[in-house]
């Protein structure tokens, strides 16, 4: 319905405000499947950095949507088509939770009866994404350096002479300042916390990431572009995007000039668990980076472009 | 005490449920953004921590009723910020609240669109 209400308006302002909402509903959708994880990234994602995005790039485009020029009656019809076609694949697929479905054999149940001894963390999600899908995961965050790398390059982050610390675009605001003061640290500090307990509970390096570039971001809407950037260079962002990408295939290269396979953690210590350990902390320490400063160089390419109108 | 404790968290729920249902009615039914920004910051500023409090109390002392405290001070501090900054916002923008003209008999004239 949500989504319907989202085509269906034409005040994109409204549309960004119902895509957050859509987003924190698939986040609660996420939690009654269990799915803890995603629903934290998605949640984060989402319901947070997202909103944050489009309306900067509402800023810069119009508000109203332009009203459709062509007829959309060829457009109907193929989006009719793919349509019927999935649903008529979803058809086939097993039922939810169905455990001989081919997705819960194969090597799930090696994932889950023997993922505690082998990489060495009670939280399984972690392991399968850190450790035995590692690969995915290093493909997620070159593609996140990507998205980061096409921004710079489409738009490039603006050095505007008049943005000097102490300038906020909404002028004093004291009772925003002051709770965006107390609020901070411990938004900072939960971003870390996220990171570094990805083992055990909820978390890991993308939420991380996406937590602590939120913290950034709500500092220079509440202060200005220029106290931001004199804290966060731009000039950094890219080499810590760089840096986390780094990080990442450093270890698996590390691996391959130890003579294991690349990305194999074991190689990384004299006991394998450890090995496992010390490569999880490292890889999401990467991914964490990574996400951090691509999502904050992005809010600085969006946000920083607008003055100039 | 354990029973004491139940009414209470009963109350404290049933009070939270209803300010949630008449903060949800007066989003949908005030005639003027700020009165609905209001009704709003009603539900999270004061249902959202009594329906927490009602949880709370039922709680033993462990680590998740730490959790939920910290919770209830954050929404605490985060709710009322939220609806100052839509109010500021709005005001930013050029909106004006809808005023009562005391002459007129029926409604009033207001210089913001509902």
């Amino acid at each position: 319905m949500i989504a319907i209400a989202a085509i269906m308006l034409t005040d994109l302002f409204a549309v960004v405000m119902l895509f957050g909402v859509y987003s924190l509903l698939t986040a609660t959708l996420f939690m009654d499947l269990d799915a803890v994880d995603v629903a934290f990234t998605e949640a984060a994602v989402g319901a947070g950095v997202t909103t944050v995005l489009m309306l900067s790039s509402l800023h810069l485009t119009k508000r109203w949507e332009a009203l459709p020029r062509r007829n959309p009656l060829l457009a109907l019809l193929a989006v009719g088509v793919t349509g019927a076609a999935l649903v008529y694949a979803v058809l086939d697929a097993p039922l939810l939770g169905d455990p001989s479905a081919p997705v819960h054999q194969h090597v799930t149940p090696r994932f889950i009866e023997q993922g505690l001894a082998e990489v060495g963390m009670p939280n399984l999600v972690t392991a399968v994404l850190a450790s035995y899908r590692g690969y995915d995961t290093f493909g997620e965050t070159v593609v996140i350096f990507t998205a980061g790398l096409a921004v710079l390059l489409l738009l490039g982050i603006q050095d505007d002479p008049r943005l000097r610390p102490g300038v906020s675009a909404i002028g004093d605001q004291l009772v925003l300042r002051s709770v965006v003061k107390v609020l901070l640290p411990l938004i900072l500090l939960y971003g870390l916390y996220v990171q570094f307990h990805g083992d055990f509970g909820a978390g890991g390096g993308f939420q991380a990431g996406v937590i602590f570039a939120t913290g950034f971001v709500l500092y220079d809407l509440v202060f200005g572009e220029g106290s931001a950037r004199a804290v966060v260079p731009p000039g950094w962002l890219h080499r810590l995007a760089a840096l986390g990408v780094l990080i990442y295939g450093g270890v698996g290269v590390y691996s391959l000039l130890v003579g294991r396979p690349f990305l194999d953690y074991s190689a990384l210590a004299d006991d394998p668990v450890h090995g496992q350990h010390l490569g999880v902390l490292l890889v999401e320490l990467g991914v964490g980076i990574a996400v951090f400063s691509v999502v904050l160089l992005i809010f600085y390419a969006f946000a920083g472009r607008g003055r100039r109108q | 005490m354990t029973v004491i404790l139940g009414w209470v968290s009963g109350l404290c729920l049933l009070f939270g449920s209803v300010l949630c249902i008449t903060g949800g009615i007066g989003l949908l039914r005030m005639p003027d953004f700020f009165s609905r920004v209001h009704a709003s910051g009603v539900t999270e500023t004061l249902a959202a921590p009594l329906l927490l409090i009602g949880l709370a109390l039922q709680m033993e002392w462990s680590l998740d009723l730490a959790k939920v405290a910290m919770i209830l001070i954050l929404i605490l501090a985060t709710n009322p910020t939220a609806t100052h900054a839509m109010a500021k916002a709005t005001l930013h923008g050029g909106q004006r609240p809808l005023e009562f003209d005391k002459d007129k008999s029926t409604g009033g004239e207001g210089s913001s669109k509902p």
